[in-house]
């Protein structure tokens, strides 16, 4: 397959799909081409959508690719598109996540050490809305349960992988005052 | 039990002025531009009892964990000027305040973490990926989980809630229900959640068709399926009924 047909291919399916899709999965649609090639593909895309100031954007987010809007366009999507996008977690929600992110998989008695209050309804909720997984149980008494970060995790906060949010130790505290 | 519709709003329950005890510890520290490892225990305690007394003043609601950490407070205050035996013996004894320190450190940590989420959720609503197709008969492939079907079954209770005004004793048994839902599927694929429902006025017999339903997908019998995440839940009817 010649290499601009498969960069049209791919683009194709990312205008179509919903959701990020793998590299593994774009290769397995168009039977031939390398994981290299797609990807080497997706990365031309990506550039050529940068280079002519598109207001669209092919964006590596949740292990996979997704052809979004622009940021500086959301005004205008706004005033087209009204629904959920008000949206926004609370500081606790914020916090909970944050520490299921770098302690996973963590338990609720864990987390609650750390914030120093009951975490059960920030965890519901979490699980409710996806951002969190039940990953399993922690060998000990009472079997607690464990939690992780989900899919839908990566693709809230526009992550690639997990290795995208700055490690603990790079984490400074803001500056006091 | 609360059936609230609007799945955004439970979000904030209470008004936030501090997250929880370390919260409001690490802010006294921070205004007061002390140093985290050292502490100044009676000042800080004082401090944090006149926020309690604020609380308390303010009529706001706070949790039992701001007076544990008050009275973790005033123990690590007696420990400090209890002369400790074991000086004589170590060099060093440990100080009663480097536990407090340690969580205070990890926890300002983690308050930093979540506010570059913040600002990553804040740049993500902005941008838009493109919004799924209506679904397909053959989309409906997602297994609805016991979360989905809470919060189907509380859209159909909060809508009788509001409806329903006389209330009618009733015997209505969970193995009744359970023919009747079967009885539904019959000659069909699928129904939709809310139909099962349908008609169904008390709050009771609401539960006892939900209690049914579980009952039904746990021993396979049917299947609860979606398209989509958070969409319309379907109930199918599996291909080969188990006999129990």
């Amino acid at each position: 397959m010649e290499k601009e047909e498969l960069k049209n291919i791919i683009e194709c399916l990312l205008f179509f799909s919903d959701k990020p899709l793998s590299i593994e999965k774009l290769a397995e649609i168009m039977e031939s081409g390398s994981f290299d090639e797609t990807k080497e593909a997706i990365e031309d895309l990506q550039k050529e959508y940068e280079l002519r100031n598109s207001g669209l954007q092919v964006l590596n987010i949740a292990q996979g690719y997704q052809i979004c809007t622009r940021g500086e366009f959301s005004h205008w999507v706004r005033k087209l598109y009204k629904a959920e996008t008000t949206f926004q977690l609370s500081l606790p929600a914020l916090e909970t996540l944050s520490i299921v992110a770098y302690k996973q998989p963590v338990t609720r008695g864990e987390i609650e050490n750390i914030r120093g209050v009951d975490a059960s309804y920030v965890l519901r909720t979490l699980l409710e809305k996806r951002l969190i997984r039940i990953s399993g149980r922690k060998k000990l008494p009472g079997r607690p349960i464990l939690y992780a970060t989900s899919q839908e995790f990566l693709r809230y906060f526009g992550l690639k992988d997990l290795s995208e949010i700055p490690s603990l130790e790079e984490i400074k505290p803001p500056a006091s005052g | 039990m609360d059936y609230k519709n609007d799945s955004g709003t439970d979000y904030k329950v209470r008004l936030e002025v501090f997250e929880g005890p370390l919260d409001l510890l690490l802010h006294l520290v921070r205004k007061n531009d002390l140093d985290i490892f050292n502490i100044p225990i009676a000042e800080i305690t004082a401090d944090y009892l006149n926020y309690i007394k604020l609380f308390r003043k303010l009529n706001l609601d706070f949790a039992g964990e701001f007076l544990v950490m008050a009275s973790t407070l005033i123990h690590i205050k007696s420990r400090m000027l209890l002369p400790s035996i074991e000086t004589v013996e170590e060099e060093e004894a440990e100080d009663p305040r480097a536990a407090l320190a340690a969580r205070l450190m990890e926890y300002e940590k983690f308050k930093e973490a979540a506010s570059i989420l913040k600002e990553r959720e804040v740049i993500q609503k902005g941008i838009y990926g493109r919004l799924p197709l209506l679904p397909q008969d053959e989309d409906y492939t997602i297994e609805a989980t016991l979360f989905d079907l809470l919060d189907a079954f509380q859209r159909v209770a909060f809508r009788v809630e509001k409806e329903v005004r006389e209330i009618i004793q009733e015997d209505i048994k969970v193995e009744d229900r359970i023919q009747e839902i079967l009885s539904l599927l019959e000659n069909k694929r699928f129904i939709n959640f809310e139909a099962i429902f349908s008609g169904q006025t008390t709050k009771r017999l609401l539960i006892v068709t939900f209690l049914a339903l579980l009952e039904l997908i746990r021993s396979k019998m049917v299947f609860a399926r979606q398209a989509r995440l958070f969409g319309d839940i379907r109930i199918y009817k599996a291909k080969r009924e188990l006999v129990a």
